[in-house]
């Protein structure tokens, strides 16, 4: 197998820039400068802007489009609608259900209407509101009850219902000693990366292709489905990687792709658009509103024995990939323990509210915030401390899902939760340490300096939370990635389509191909779609299978090369290795540096990986469905202030099962990166919508961690290479956002029961000031 | 020196030490989108459009400024310094070498605004606690990284300018 090379060798014996090693971001100095070239910085000779309308209302039938006034404004060059769409009218990653342009009926605030080119922005702008749209409203479902029990008419040809999964394993009428159960609620949180949707179209002579410059997640499926809408061949829609500010699932599904090559082929110019933050919240998919009930069963000793769940989430007007969420979330009900009986009952329904899709974490985030929640109530039932109810049902390799699905992988989740708990906790006292000329700091106080805490009001509280994340696609998905590999005259380059959005696949790649192949310098060669499929980079997925795809192309680019030096040298190209930079005779002890032996060569190879396959759910539940997993451990301790129910969450400790960390400064970046946004849903973060409106579209009322908002993380990466991985190494992207916020949430839970000893529930994130404090 | 805005659409602004004529513009716009969309200068980045988020951070008679909330009109005798003029390309600063070499560059798009306003905040604080440094640069946002390690960029090279390493 591939995992054993390092992890036998001693620390800090491997070669800089390889594998294990963390050489700086290929893109790092470009970045510091600001000469990266991000997809809004992006324009063409002769470029036009487009822009966007937008329905204003949740649920409304369209009577008339009047475009007159638009057409007579100086500047603007073309108004299009669903009229001028040439070939599919709708789109989506799973379900086709999401119309370019709505033309007979808007289901939910924002739904593009029309899109207008002109000269300049303003001009844009004003052509939108000479666009006159008169509507018939319609009456909005925005109960997901009301689409489960059909009691509101279907809102969309294809129902109300987008999947309901049951599952069902071992003995439904089993009960315990003890049982707790809880109603659990998700906001609606939005990706809220920095870098706003923005792409640049240029229509090829002729309009018979067109080339798009898009800051995306998956560049071929992007092209699948624009080619759909252009009515082009696929082969004519060229996507080239415009520079991704972030993503975190909100670039998986179309936004502004069909529009901006609608309107380039229309005029037959360049169109760049580009989304302003207040359309950003309206123009991708968010991370699912969802209410779970569940109900734990388990001896008196804690061991769980069934557990029932009922779990709603809220997709909003189209599907996206809303089945696949649930999927994660009812597969995922368990958690990280053993249990060897369960009843779950999932939905996933449409409703006139903002489309939801994927967000880091994709279903398992609500899950985990459910059972995670549960396990402390099962703790406080049986007389068990937190960490002890975890370890006495924590899941080992070879364990079942309640899908029957065994866990294969290395599954450490006693590792994750002692390791955790072995870190130190927080030396600073509540409050802060003084600063340095006595005073408090009152930076560190819950609310900081603009609140009003006193430090003397203030408990602190420690809390946990555990996961367990799928990696990759998952029900019988052909999921694969694509990589080449060119050897010429000594230089080494690398070609695939993986998206880069900061996670750092373009620091891996090169550090594979130089563990591999014995070469310091990688050229990277441009990410477009003029090589195989990546793959979408999303499910922590790019390591294992971007990676192995890049692995697997070196490996066989090394093998031919073994050949051509036994042939040219008089070798058994079977004794050859790769040591260092050095080919090597492993009999005679012959070497010859690898840049030598490859001079006045030519190797090109282009290999596709693909994960073992996978299955279907049956109507129970039942199946391999899932093809990887990892796990994590957080630790929270936070202060709050239960007077006006401010948090400052101190410290997270994590132990994170990573398999093999390829980069561990990059490993930590992921960890401490999705750790925020965990915090974020934890205690700040929701998009709220009344009537279907969207009433904080901007980042002065959506609020995002800040530097204040961030603690202390301190860290273990748990290193058990998974013999199924090519690299040994797991996904490390969505684990982090997992368990953080029941563990913020559990350690708020915590500090209210030292005040009172009965605290509060807390079944609904983010936590509010009034949850804490009325 | 002092420029006067004459017919409403023509004036210059001093960035990164040179005069720049602004010959299409209209009175009302941003420092960021004339920076941007009329002087080229790409480095400036627009992701909230109020303030919130410091991606467009810039220096204007030195003092730290979103530049989305700066009417450039307005600015046209003070000197303006944007990451382009942090540093000669081929001479990166300590404070972007740090950022590099510590793993605060993920996605990057906060990175221009942080690298100025890092600047900024090493030259009023050279040795910043770590309190400090969070609520100095609080007013700008990152997604990816969790803060961790630009604290430690920023760290580093307080140390390094102290003398405590090379």
């Amino acid at each position: 197998m591939t995992v054993v090379e390092r992890v036998t060798a001693p620390a800090g014996a491997a070669r800089p820039g390889t594998i294990g090693t963390s050489p700086t971001r290929p893109d790092g100095v470009a970045k510091v400068q600001g000469r990266f070239e991000f997809s809004s910085d992006l324009s063409a000779d002769g470029c036009l802007w487009g822009a966007t309308l937008r329905s204003p209302h949740p649920s409304a039938r369209i009577v008339s489009i009047d475009l007159s006034a638009a057409w007579q404004i100086d500047g603007v060059e073309t108004v299009i609608t669903a009229a001028d769409v040439p070939g599919a009218m709708h789109y989506g990653l799973i379900a086709q259900d999401q119309p370019v342009f709505a033309s007979e009926v808007v289901r939910y605030v924002g739904e593009p209407i029309a899109a207008v080119a002109a000269d300049h922005p303003e001009t844009c702008r004003r052509a939108l509101e000479a666009i006159v749209v008169e509507y018939e409203m319609l009456d909005a479902l925005l109960d997901p009850e009301r689409a489960i029990d059909a009691s509101h008419p279907p809102i969309h040809p294809d129902g109300n219902v987008i999947r309901h999964q049951r599952i069902v394993c071992g003995d439904r009428s089993a009960t315990g000693d003890v049982v707790v159960e809880g109603t659990y609620e998700i906001g609606m949180q939005d990706q809220a990366f920095l870098g706003l949707e923005a792409a640049l179209a240029v229509p090829d002579p002729g309009g018979s292709g067109v080339e798009l410059h898009v800051a995306t997640q998956w560049l071929h499926e992007d092209r699948t489905q624009i080619a759909a809408c252009l009515d082009l061949p696929v082969e004519s829609v060229r996507l080239v990687l415009g520079g991704v500010g972030g993503a975190f699932g909100a670039r998986e599904d179309i936004s502004l792709q069909v529009h901006t090559c609608l309107l380039a082929l229309r005029l037959g110019r360049p169109v760049r658009i580009a989304y302003s933050r207040a359309e950003s919240f309206l123009g991708h998919v968010h991370r699912h509103p969802a209410t779970i009930w569940m109900r734990h069963h388990a001896t008196s000793d804690g061991e769980i024995v069934k557990i029932e769940s009922r779990m709603v989430f809220d997709g909003g007007a189209y599907a996206s990939t809303s089945s696949a969420v649930l999927i994660n979330a009812v597969t995922h009900a368990q958690g990280p323990y053993r249990c060897p009986n369960a009843v779950v009952d999932g939905y996933a329904v449409r409703t006139n509210h903002l489309p939801c899709g994927a967000m880091r974490g994709f279903g398992v985030v609500q899950a985990c915030f459910a059972h995670e929640s549960q396990m402390d109530k099962l703790a406080a039932a049986c007389g068990l401390d937190p960490v002890e109810i975890r370890l006495r049902n924590a899941m080992r390799t070879g364990d079942p899902l309640i899908t029957g699905q065994p866990v294969l992988n290395v599954a450490p989740v006693e590792r994750c939760i002692r390791d955790t708990a072995a870190l130190p906790l927080p030396d600073t006292p509540v409050g802060g340490f003084p600063m340095e000329d006595g005073a408090l700091d009152v930076m560190r106080l819950p609310g900081g300096a603009g609140r009003t805490a006193d430090r003397t009001d203030i408990v602190r509280g420690i809390g946990w939370g555990v996961a367990i994340k799928n990696l990759m696609y998952s029900e019988g998905f052909d999921d694969y990635s694509t990589a080449r590999y060119r050897l010429a005259d000594g230089v080494a380059t690398l070609k695939f389509a993986t998206s880069e959005v900061g996670q750092g696949f373009v620091t891996i790649a090169p550090q594979i191909a130089r563990t591999i192949l014995g070469v310091d310098d990688v050229v990277l060669d441009r990410i477009d779609t003029q090589v195989g499929s990546a793959g979408s980079t999303s499910a922590s997925r790019q390591t294992w299978m971007s990676g192995g795809a890049v692995d697997a192309a070196c490996r066989t680019v090394r093998e031919r090369l073994f050949e051509h030096v036994g042939r040219t040298h008089d070798v058994d190209p079977l004794r050859l290795v790769v040591d260092g930079t050095d080919l090597v005779d492993t009999v005679s002890g012959w070497k010859m540096p690898v840049a030598e032996a490859s001079a006045g060569v030519v190797i090109d190879e282009t290999v596709e990986y693909r994960h073992p396959a996978t299955g279907e759910l049956d109507e129970n539940g039942q199946g391999n469905c899932h093809t990887a997993f990892a796990f994590v451990a957080h630790r929270a301790v936070v202060d709050v202030d239960p007077e006006l129910g401010l948090v400052k969450v101190v410290q997270i400790a994590t132990a994170q099962d990573v398999g093999r960390a390829l980069n561990p400064l990059s490993v930590l970046g992921q960890i401490e990166g999705g750790i925020a946004q965990g915090l974020g849903l934890a205690v700040m973060e929701e998009i709220i919508q009344v009537d279907g409106l969207i009433r904080n579209g901007n980042f002065t009322d959506y609020l995002l961690p800040t530097f204040l908002d961030m603690p202390d993380v301190v860290a273990t990466l748990i290193e058990e290479p998974d013999p199924h991985a090519p690299l040994g190494a797991k996904g490390v992207g969505e684990p982090p956002c997992i368990s953080s916020t029941p563990a913020i949430v559990a350690a708020i839970r915590d500090a209210l029961c030292q005040v009172d000893g009965v605290g509060k529930p807390l079944e609904r994130v983010p936590v509010r000031p009034s949850d804490i404090c009325l | 020196m002092t420029t006067t805005i004459g017919d409403g659409d023509h004036f210059s602004l001093h960035v990164n030490g040179i005069r720049c004529e602004v010959t299409d513009s209209w009175l009302g716009e941003s420092l960021l989108d004339v920076l941007r969309d009329r002087l080229g200068l790409l480095g400036a980045k627009g992701a909230c459009e109020q303030g919130e988020c410091g991606s467009c951070s810039v220096m204007v008679d030195d003092v730290l400024v979103c530049s989305c909330l700066v009417m450039a009109a307005s600015v046209v005798d003070q000197p303006i310094v944007t990451i382009e003029g942090i540093a000669p390309i081929d001479a990166p600063s300590d404070v972007q070498a740090a950022f590099v070499e510590a793993g605060a560059v993920q996605c990057g798009f906060c990175t221009p605004g942080l690298i100025v306003a890092a600047h900024d905040l090493l030259e009023r604080l050279p040795r910043p606690s770590e309190t400090q440094i969070r609520e100095e640069l609080a007013g700008n946002v990152c997604r990816c990284t969790g803060y961790g390690r630009i604290i430690e960029a920023v760290q580093q090279v307080a140390v390094r300018r102290a003398g405590g390493g090379s």
